[in-house]
């Protein structure tokens, strides 16, 4: 499913950040987000996973499709891993949670309680919560914060494996993934996104 | 919607959890409510009833300000919300898991408590079917008032001040069954009456905590 995104302007506490945005998400593709630190990426991403309201603009295609990680992962401390993971599993309807621990390599730590897990390793699981949603277009708000190299190596192969199933992500980060991804560069009050000028033109 | 009702019990249940705050605290203010008043069997037997009540809903009050805000704080309300699940059945299930970890073990202890304040025999059954159907009021009452109170700053006062008068009604109506249960006389109306709050909020107050939980999210 495309997500489309046309002339979208959007607000923190009031004060409008961006406007006059407009892009497309495809299937398989990956949108990396770049930009000043408080220009909005993270308003616009949760813009667009519906957790607040644009001033203006529609977004289309983005019901019930986004799974959306924030700064914070949302884990309790007192859960174990195993727990913690399958929580999220059952609120989205998911049985196997398997595949996610693989993916993030947290087979080891899966009976320890988050509360006693790294920064890094409390990310990976945070992380591992986007694959048991099921959901195909990923939105990821700095998914890098805190993890090494190699944790950055299993998350970029965790997003290419989900766009070759025909996923699609868009990640606020500003480390190269080396992800076979557009770049939305976002400035003060003006989102230019280079790559798909001629998809803003059919819309203008 | 289960495994967000069991994932709530088990973190009530778990180490720091705050089970059993609330009765610990309802435990309190009963022991010490002889200690202050003086032991005249008289003075107690008439007052058990008010005390026992007002102290299930103190109890009641003090672990709301964790209700929501501990969602808050690590994330997961925002995850919550870009779930499947409707906020209004989020906000149901976290009033029902309240009621199952605060409210029931209140309704459970009262009659324990009834015995150091001399509640007369009557008043025992009474004590038990009142609590049992205000406290799910409670929960649901406290729930939206930590809807409306939560990203706040030492919100836990503010919700205080926002919650006191909505349990009003619900106190006033459930002491009088237990009031009237313990000294013989007819039930009927207050009980009608408290079924009836209980009723109303239950019914219509989930819609109202998630469209204010929808606003303070944004």
């Amino acid at each position: 499913m495309t997500l489309t995104v046309t002339d979208l302007a959007i607000a923190r506490g009031g004060v409008p950040v961006l406007e006059g945005l407009s892009f497309a998400l495809q299937p398989g593709k990956a949108l990396i987000l770049r930009g000043p630190n408080g220009i909005g990426k993270t308003t616009l991403l949760r813009t667009l996973a519906g957790l607040q309201r644009p001033l203006a603009g529609r977004i289309e295609g983005a019901e019930d499709q986004i799974a959306y990680a924030s700064h914070s992962d949302g884990l309790k401390p007192t859960l174990t891993v195993i727990e913690n993971l399958s929580f999220w599993a059952s609120v989205f309807g998911t049985r196997d949670i398997q595949p996610a621990l693989d993916a993030f390599a947290l087979n080891e730590l899966s009976d320890r309680h988050a509360g006693n897990l790294s920064a890094g390793q409390k990310r990976r699981l945070g992380l591992a919560r986007m694959l048991v949603t099921e959901r195909p277009i990923w939105m990821l708000d700095e998914p890098t914060v805190s993890l090494d190299k190699n944790a950055v190596q299993m998350f970029a192969d965790a997003v290419r494996a989900h766009l070759g199933q025909g996923g699609s992500a868009l990640i606020a980060t500003h480390i190269d993934l080396g992800l076979n991804g557009e770049v939305l560069d976002v400035g003060p009050n003006k989102a230019k996104p280079k790559p798909i000028d001629d998809f803003d033109g059919g819309f203008l | 919607m289960i495994a967000l009702l069991l994932r709530d019990l088990k973190l009530a249940l778990r180490a720091g959890g705050g089970f059993g705050l609330g009765l610990a605290f309802f435990l309190i203010v009963t022991v010490l409510v002889p200690f202050s008043v003086g032991p005249q069997s008289s003075l107690l037997s008439t007052i058990a009833p008010g005390v026992l009540w007002l102290g299930a809903l103190l109890a009641c009050l003090l672990s709301l300000d964790r209700l929501l805000a501990l969602d808050w704080e690590d994330g997961s309300l925002d995850l919550l919300a870009t779930a499947p699940l409707p906020l209004e059945t989020v906000v149901t299930v976290k009033a029902l898991a309240h009621w199952l970890t605060t409210g029931l073990p209140l309704v459970l202890a009262a009659p324990f408590l009834g015995v150091l304040l001399n509640l007369p025999v009557p008043g025992f059954l009474w004590l038990v079917v009142s609590l049992l159907l205000g406290t799910p009021a409670m929960s649901v009452i406290g729930t939206f008032g930590a809807a409306l109170t939560v990203g706040l700053k030492r919100g836990g006062l503010l919700l205080s001040l926002l919650v006191l008068p909505l349990y009003v009604p619900t106190l006033i109506f459930g002491a009088e069954v237990a009031r009237r249960g313990a000294t013989g006389m007819e039930t009927q109306t207050p009980l009608l009456m408290l079924a009836g709050i209980t009723a109303a909020t239950v019914a219509l107050l989930p819609f109202a905590s998630a469209a204010v939980l929808r606003i303070n999210l944004r």
